[in-house]
């Protein structure tokens, strides 16, 4: 169960707002968070708590593959993101980095900025104060990857693993 | 009942009859990233343990987003890529000023009709224009395909879009993607893919069908695809297996005859406007190349109405080849000379301030018309800065005088 305190955002929150490609090129990688949503509000990192939820309209995270854009988002502490819709590789590099992101449908109305939601994964429900939304389950495997904590501890736990017993054979 | 061609791409890769909405691992035929994506793969390659990767030969990089960095850390980050290109033994590797990833992959000839094909950019889409499957993922799902030479897919719908008609003077395959682009919205296509035909497609340019498949993305799409044919083939200089779509069931029809040059206005690149609308706009800079639009076709159709006139004194205009052997017939051809002599910047090849990093950044409140395909806010640089997106004939013609141009006046 995730629960926490949502900040609400739009339509069509591109990549380059949620981190500007000028942060890119860094080697410290701890200033991603520090950005996060900048594009739209410059304040947001500073006001966000570990724990909180963001939620927002259609095509969250559209334009470019940059995985900064979901690090940042992660390592800002952001728990979870509920979304009318998701742009495709934001989609992927969130299960992949094991952020929760979750599709629901009618979440823009039915919840205000400041509002403490909860997130239940494995029935993919969402409890709001003005009721309960149901959620467009994750395929199976999908699950695996998001439940290992990201690809990487996936491919760690399952595929090296098979790949080592198929050399053996 | 038939199959797109996207899904028969699919189906005989995996040596089984696949359609839209099934989940599959696919082998990847090749992979390719950027200096941008490169650092992110490495790192995830390090924590999953892999000493070696699945087939180095599979494996394209490009430098093309910093070029040259312009910082001591994007100067590091492109070291550490270096090295590993080296320590992998990726023959595929370009360094600084070779081009644009998405420009230099096919140039080369590393990939052909018919083949899966998956990038760390998200315009890797563009490659569709070539009778492939290509799409863009994050810097994790490169590095799992680094490792394992697979990944996993879910079969896309395709939507498929007619193009009747023929496009009139002045107008090109950008004015037609932003017509799309506005028509299908910007998440209209998401998870789909979108494939370019009709008589209008058939008869473009290669590069002008690669104009149109870059900005499949815009829309939410996975990848853009275009049937290969002879035109196909003779730019990759190699042979494929060429796939044919016979069944849609989502068809877009269009007729492009009475086209005329459109402008998608800041914020949105679906917020697209006919040029007459959006005329005497005053502008700061116009930029001419990405990979949408830095192709030689691209300059030539620029120099064309650049040829004797002048930048208008209140605008810069920034001009980038998309490669460096569009660079080199740019130049041969003369068109460099045109571009000087107007009054026109030449920068570095590579990705230029199409992301708004370097090499032509905005300043507060600063308006750009530019080539390229997003108008997000602050991508170009400021968040109080604009961008106008257009075909290169309406840059040029905006270059001239310094506010946004019908380029047909200069066609006469
Ligand atoms: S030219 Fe622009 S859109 Fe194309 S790869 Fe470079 S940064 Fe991305």
């Amino acid at each position: 169960m995730i629960k926490g305190k949502v900040w609400k955002f739009g339509d069509d929150i591109d990549t380059d707002v949620i981190i500007p490609a000028k942060y890119l090129r860094s080697v410290d990688k701890s200033i991603w968070p520090k950005h996060v949503l900048e594009g739209l509000d410059p304040s947001f990192s500073s006001k966000v708590r570990p724990g909180d939820i963001i939620v927002a309209g259609k095509n969250f995270g559209c334009g470019s593959s940059r995985e900064q854009a979901v690090l940042a988002i992660k390592w800002a502490g952001i728990s979870a993101v509920v979304a009318e819709s998701f742009a495709r590789i934001f989609f992927r590099n969130g299960i992949n980095n094991g952020l929760p992101l979750i599709e629901c449908h009618g979440i823009s109305g039915a919840v205000d900025e400041g509002d403490v939601i909860e997130i239940d994964l494995d029935k993919g429900e969402v409890y709001t104060k003005r009721g309960t939304l149901k959620t467009s389950p994750l395929p199976v495997f999908l699950q695996e990857i998001l439940k290992s904590g990201g690809l990487v501890e996936y491919y760690k736990k399952k595929v090296s693993h098979d790949l080592e017993r198929n050399q053996d054979r | 009942m038939g199959s797109t061609a996207v899904e028969k791409i699919i189906s005989k890769s995996l040596g089984q009859k696949v359609s839209a909405g099934d989940f599959v691992e696919v082998p990847v035929d090749f992979a390719y990233f950027h200096d941008g994506t490169g650092p992110l793969i490495i790192d995830a390659l390090n924590e999953m343990g892999v000493k070696r990767i699945f087939d180095p030969e599979m494996v394209g990089i490009v430098f093309d987003h910093s070029v040259p960095p312009y910082s001591d850390q994007a100067a590091t980050l492109q070291a550490k890529v270096r090295r590993f290109a080296r320590e992998q033994r990726i023959t595929k590797f370009h360094d600084l000023g070779e081009g644009i990833c998405h420009q230099v992959i096919p140039e080369k000839g590393y990939v052909g009709p018919g083949m899966i094909v998956v990038g760390a950019d998200s315009h890797s889409c563009t490659l569709g224009a070539f009778g492939l499957f290509s799409t863009g993922m994050g810097a994790t799902d490169l590095a799992y395909i680094l490792a394992t030479g697979k990944t996993w897919l879910k079969v896309p719908e395709t939507l498929y879009v007619k193009c009747d008609g023929h496009l009139s003077r002045g107008v090109s395959s950008k004015d037609l993607i932003l017509e799309i682009v506005r028509i299908v919205g910007t998440d209209g296509a998401t998870y789909k893919a979108l494939e370019f035909a009709g008589e209008a497609v058939k008869s473009m340019s290669q590069s002008s069908r690669m104009t149109m498949a870059n900005m499949a993305v815009e829309m939410g799409a996975k990848t853009g695809f275009i049937e290969a044919d002879e035109k196909t083939i003779e730019f990759l200089g190699r042979k494929g297996e060429i796939f044919r779509t016979d069944y849609v069931d989502e068809s877009l029809d269009l007729d492009v005859s009475s086209l005329e040059p459109k402008v998608a206005c800041p914020g949105s690149v679906s917020n697209v406007k006919s040029v007459s609308e959006v005329e005497g706009q005053p502008i700061d800079q116009a930029f001419l190349g990405s990979c949408t639009n830095g192709r030689y076709e691209d300059l030539f159709e620029a120099a064309k109405i650049l040829k004797g006139k002048k930048v208008h004194r209140d605008t810069r205009l920034i001009v980038i080849p998309a490669s460096k052997s569009t660079y080199i017939k740019a130049h041969r051809e003369g068109l460099i000379d045109i571009f000087l002599e107007a009054g026109a910047i030449i920068g570095v090849v590579g990705c230029g301030p199409c992301l708004g990093v370097h090499m032509g950044v905005l300043g507060e409140n600063e308006v750009c018309v530019s080539t390229s395909n997003r108008n997000f806010i602050g991508r170009m640089g400021a968040r109080s800065s604009s961008v106008y997106l257009a075909s290169p004939q309406t840059v040029a013609a905006s270059a001239i005088e310094g506010r946004i141009a019908d380029p047909r006046r200069y066609l006469q």
